[in-house]
């Protein structure tokens, strides 16, 4: 159990439980690390990164770059925005090019589903998937279970609600898989329009009042709404949608137990979640944050090992 | 394959008990002084010596951390089986201190590398000395030598030295082995 199952991170659905019990406790090594005084360790010294972000991102651009230099790896940094995307040039070529340069491992945001999946068919170095479409996250996942084995003591047999826009998020899927893997029980919460049809034959169960949610649940994993992602109008108004499914401390402190508050980010104050919830003592959105440096020091680590020099 | 016992428990008693005295005459109460232990094998030894500093020798205070020295090794991707991590527990820093680096068997001197680079992590330290039960003569990759030694060896490359302690093996034993 010393090694990754898999070649490439390109969802939590290729992995098994020791998968995720290896990179945890590789984690639990690097957060020991990240809180040194010199936050480094040479490992990766010979090892380059290219992290392709072909969509928009803050926190996992940051913290995967962040996981790369506390591991001594040369990082290159692509944003579509800024290249030759824009000019017509394919996935694969766009990377291959890369790749010419000598590149061991490829970090890539797509909106495509299914964009690491194929990439790693066709190019010739590790993929690291850190958000196909509105499919996976592994690596937010990873650091959400981590956050709530942290926090709780362990995954299993806890009882956790995912709420939000289910139908656009990939934060929602990699977590179900993820959670389930681990023995814990998951239920999601939000308008009808925005939970998936099928969303039941992934053993999920749906609650569309959130009080009653909540009052199930261990923890409650928080979504924003992917306005961006929307073609047509899933509910009547934000307004609405806050009323129904937004969490603030009253409703919390009517529940007879605390839940724990989590959220992936980006937050929209005062939507989905208040202030006073967001930075409340029930919330673990900052410690998420600062495990998943670790988490992706571990996946980077336990995927480098296997490139043979 | 032959097994040839090199010290028994009560040559690893009188043995512990000397590096305890050697220690104590370069750091009187250890005031300045911090023991390093690294993970896995040399934790066992550190262990020991923390106790018997402790218990018999009745020095407190003592600043005992554990180093795990994975991330830093040289031979990363260049072995056959992976590496896998075991957990550092130093909560302190190192700076201005006087510091033991304790392992079991010194061999090629690679480990003690990646240990003094590990260190470096934790701040600048006024010195740092090397502790070990056996010292295999001969077969130093690098320029490293130990100021306290339990016992020289030497061992041939074919030949393995194994330490046994009791709180995993049920007695404390040192063996040659012939691989």
């Amino acid at each position: 159990m010393d090694q990754l199952s898999v070649e490439h991170l390109l969802g939590i659905k290729y992995l098994n439980k020791n998968d995720i019990d290896l990179i945890f406790k590789t984690a639990d090594g690097f957060k020991e690390v990240i809180n040194r005084p010199i936050k480094k360790v040479p490992s990766l010294r010979d090892i380059t990164i290219a992290n392709l972000f072909f969509e928009n991102s803050t926190r996992t651009k940051l913290s995967f770059e962040l996981a790369e230099k506390r591991l001594s790896a040369d990082v290159i940094n692509f944003s579509a925005s800024q290249s030759s995307v824009k000019k017509g040039e394919t996935l694969i070529d766009t990377v291959n090019n890369i790749l010419s340069m000598k590149v061991d491992i490829v970090v890539m945001r797509h909106g495509n589903v299914g964009a690491g999946v194929f990439l790693s068919k066709h190019v010739n170095a590790k993929i690291i998937n850190a958000g196909d479409g509105t499919h996976e996250h592994p690596t937010q996942a990873l650091l959400d279970s981590y956050s709530i084995r942290e926090k709780l003591g362990s995954v299993k047999g806890k009882k956790v609600v995912i709420v939000g826009d289910i139908l656009h998020s990939r934060v929602a899927l990699s977590n179900i898989f993820a959670l389930q893997l681990q023995g814990a029980e998951v239920k999601v919460c939000g308008p009808t329009t925005l939970i998936p049809k099928y969303i039941s034959s992934l053993g999920v169960t749906v609650e569309t009042n959130l009080k009653k949610a909540l009052e199930w649940c261990d923890v409650a994993n928080v979504l924003r709404v992917q306005h961006e992602r929307m073609d047509i109008k899933y509910f009547p108004s934000t307004r609405e949608y806050t009323q129904l499914f937004g969490i603030n401390k009253e409703i919390l402190d009517n529940l007879d137990k605390k839940i724990v508050i989590m959220h992936p980010g980006p937050i929209n104050r005062g939507v989905e979640i208040t202030s006073d919830v967001a930075d409340s003592n029930q919330s673990i959105i900052l410690n998420q944050v600062e495990n998943g440096v670790a988490i992706r020091m571990a996946v980077i680590y336990l995927l480098a090992q296997q490139i043979k020099r | 394959m032959s097994k040839k016992t090199l010290l028994n428990s009560k040559d690893i008693e009188i043995i512990l008990h000397r590096l305890a005295c050697q220690l104590i005459e370069n750091h009187n109460d250890f005031s300045n002084s911090v023991l390093i232990g690294l993970q896995p094998r040399g934790s066992y030894l550190a262990n020991r010596l923390v106790d018997l500093l402790k218990n018999e020798y009745q020095i407190n205070n003592l600043e005992f951390g554990l180093l795990d020295i994975t991330f830093y090794r040289d031979d990363f991707r260049r072995r056959d089986e992976p590496l896998s991590a075991k957990s550092t527990e130093i909560d302190f820093l190192i700076e201005d201190k006087k510091v033991v680096i304790i392992d079991d068997v010194l061999y090629s001197g690679r480990s003690v590398r990646a240990a003094l680079t590990a260190l470096e992590s934790y701040g600048r330290p006024k010195n740092i000395e090397l502790l070990v039960l056996i010292d295999r003569r001969f077969s130093r990759h690098l320029p490293i030598q130990p100021n306290y030694r339990g016992r020289q060896v030497d061992a041939i490359n074919q030949e393995k030295v194994l330490v046994s302690w009791k709180e995993t093996n049920k007695k404390d034993a040192v063996y040659i082995e012939q691989r």
